[in-house]
């Protein structure tokens, strides 16, 4: 009886997961909370997008959903992951519909490769209507061929603003600027290091070169170490406040510089999404789960890939999905397999030291500047709260405040509410996902074969 | 996306996309940047986009907190707006 190896994500880490425990023998279900796999990298209309994006690989690797010992799930929320019965609850039908169907999985074997979303640092005026993260307007623009605006600024922090801006451009917008904060120095010092070490990612410089040419073509300018610290309107962004800032991202006085646009799109690096990582018990290292060689997490069983052990993008994240689906159907490793996640793991060490964030942003913030956008928790409560002493903690501090305990449960302003308040973040969400109390209610279907 | 047109209302107001889209593509699309508004009142959309955020929960066909950017939009949907407005 060959085992059954568990699956939640399909985007490049499931995928190269799915398709080496199925080389190495054993049975997989896959899940995916979309209707079609690819996950956030690989965005829907994946057949156009296959073209530019290492196509034959994903296609190849899509058509092994279709495989006789693989079950694909899409549709598939999995919001709780029980860890003294090994069971995945599962909850499977339309997107926050009521009545889904409830399903639950006892693997031999748990792969989490559940990715991450953008982290957006907050600033007064990032509440309004307008402002989105740089991952929503990819999402819209290359997905649905919706621009979020007519006129447009970028901003933030990394690689992937060049990307957002041709999408932008792609669905007819007019990008007005796209503002890295960090400075040039920085930028190269961190990429440019023993650049022989960037073989496994040789793609990517041909990639940037086309977003360049791009950038030019469209008279879009690029700018080093700039940041947007304002949006004005007022139901909606009417115009955005630049400035010019140093290396810590402190604002250099006098170098703002307003722009009239009606959308903006902002994106600081990536945040991993472990909740069910945490949910199983998994140990986490400054938010990302731990894992060893194998991919294997601290819980016996379960293994992790891709953005949730560090943020890295897709070559790294495919990487560690193929070392993950070898281990987790009991079979070691190949060292091509082992010496190609380790060099993808080069890549990820440099999008970070290349693309900090800057200690300093929290000067951005103005007493009023909303930081929990579901529960609109202020900056000036948020220090109030931090300097009472009968605040003492961060449990004390949430229930003070209310920040994160709103819809996101904290996953928009998580990260920058503990560094404002000096705690660590808590990612235990015992529901990693709302589930409605009708289908909490419903039995549940016992594992369909 | 297969091109092919669909209808859904939103507040009894009709507009149209195109199968595939997703509600809030479908209203992005149309002009509505905003259809939610929260404790203080403030009118929020999409912000996130897929689907982390909450920012831009609405009903679809009298089911409440339906996340707009990851539900499909399908023809005949039956859209309204949400308030999470203290004492609306």
């Amino acid at each position: 009886m060959s085992r059954h190896v568990v699956i939640v994500g399909a985007g490049p880490a499931g995928l190269a997961a799915v398709e080496h425990a199925l080389r190495a023998g054993a049975r997989v279900t896959v899940l995916d909370q979309a209707e079609s796999p690819g996950g956030q990298y690989y965005r829907m209309s994946p057949e156009a997008y296959a073209a530019q994006h290492g196509g034959p690989e994903f296609t190849r690797r899509r058509r092994l959903l279709a495989h006789p010992r693989c079950q694909w799930w899409p549709g598939a929320t999995v919001w709780a992951f029980d860890r003294a019965e090994n069971r995945v609850h599962v909850l499977r039908g339309q997107s926050d519909g009521g009545g889904r169907q409830r399903l639950t999985l006892v693997p031999d074997a748990l792969i989490l490769a559940t990715g991450a979303h953008d982290r957006t640092l907050p600033f007064p005026g990032w509440e309004l209507p307008g402002v989105y993260t740089a991952g929503a307007a990819q999402a819209l623009a290359k997905g649905e061929r919706v621009a979020i605006g007519g006129r447009v600024l970028v901003a933030g922090a990394g690689p992937f603003l060049l990307p957002v801006a041709e999408s932008l451009l792609d669905a007819g917008a007019e990008v007005v600027a796209v503002l890295e904060a960090n400075p040039f120095a920085t930028v190269r010092k961190g990429w440019s290091a023993r650049p022989w070490r960037l073989a496994a990612h040789a793609g990517k410089a041909g990639e940037l070169a086309r977003y360049a040419a791009t950038l030019a073509r469209h008279r879009v300018p690029y700018r080093f170490g700039r940041a947007v610290i304002e949006a004005r309107g007022a139901n909606s962004v009417r115009e955005v406040v630049t400035a010019e800032v140093r290396a810590d991202w402190s604002v250099v006085p006098g170098t703002e510089r307003t722009y009239e646009v009606d959308a903006v799109c902002v994106g600081h690096g990536f945040v991993p999404q472990p909740e069910l990582a945490v949910a199983a018990g998994c140990a986490l290292d400054g938010g990302f789960v731990r894992v060893d060689d194998g991919q294997r997490t601290t819980v016996d069983g379960v293994f992790a890939a891709g953005e949730i052990t560090g943020i890295g993008g897709a070559v790294t994240a495919a990487a560690e999905g193929a070392v993950a689906g070898r281990v987790a159907a009991g079979e070691t490793p190949g060292p091509a397999l082992v010496r190609a996640r380790d060099r993808a793991h080069t890549f990820a060490e440099r999008l970070a030291t290349a693309h900090p964030i800057g200690s300093a942003w929290r000067r951005w913030l103005r007493e009023d500047t909303i930081v929990c956008r579901c529960e609109e928790t202020t900056y000036g409560e948020l220090v109030r709260a931090t300097a009472d002493p009968a605040c003492p903690g961060p449990h004390a501090l949430k229930l003070g405040t209310r920040a994160g305990l709103g819809p996101c449960q904290g996953r928009m302003c998580g990260p920058a509410v503990s560094e404002l308040c000096g705690g660590t973040e808590r990612h235990h969400r015992p529901i990693a996902q709302p589930i409605r109390l009708g289908e909490l209610a419903a039995r549940t279907e016992g594992e369909p074969e | 996306m297969s091109g092919r047109p669909i209808r859904i209302t939103v507040d009894g107001e009709a507009l149209t996309g195109i199968a595939g889209q997703s509600v809030a593509g479908v209203l992005l699309a149309a002009g509505r940047i905003s259809w939610r508004t929260t404790r203080s009142g403030a009118p929020r959309g999409v912000f996130c986009g897929i689907g982390a955020c909450f920012d831009c929960v609405l009903t679809v066909n009298d089911v409440p907190d339906v996340r707009a950017c990851r539900r499909p939009a399908a023809d005949g949907d039956e859209i309204r707006t949400q308030s999470r407005e203290e004492n609306a």
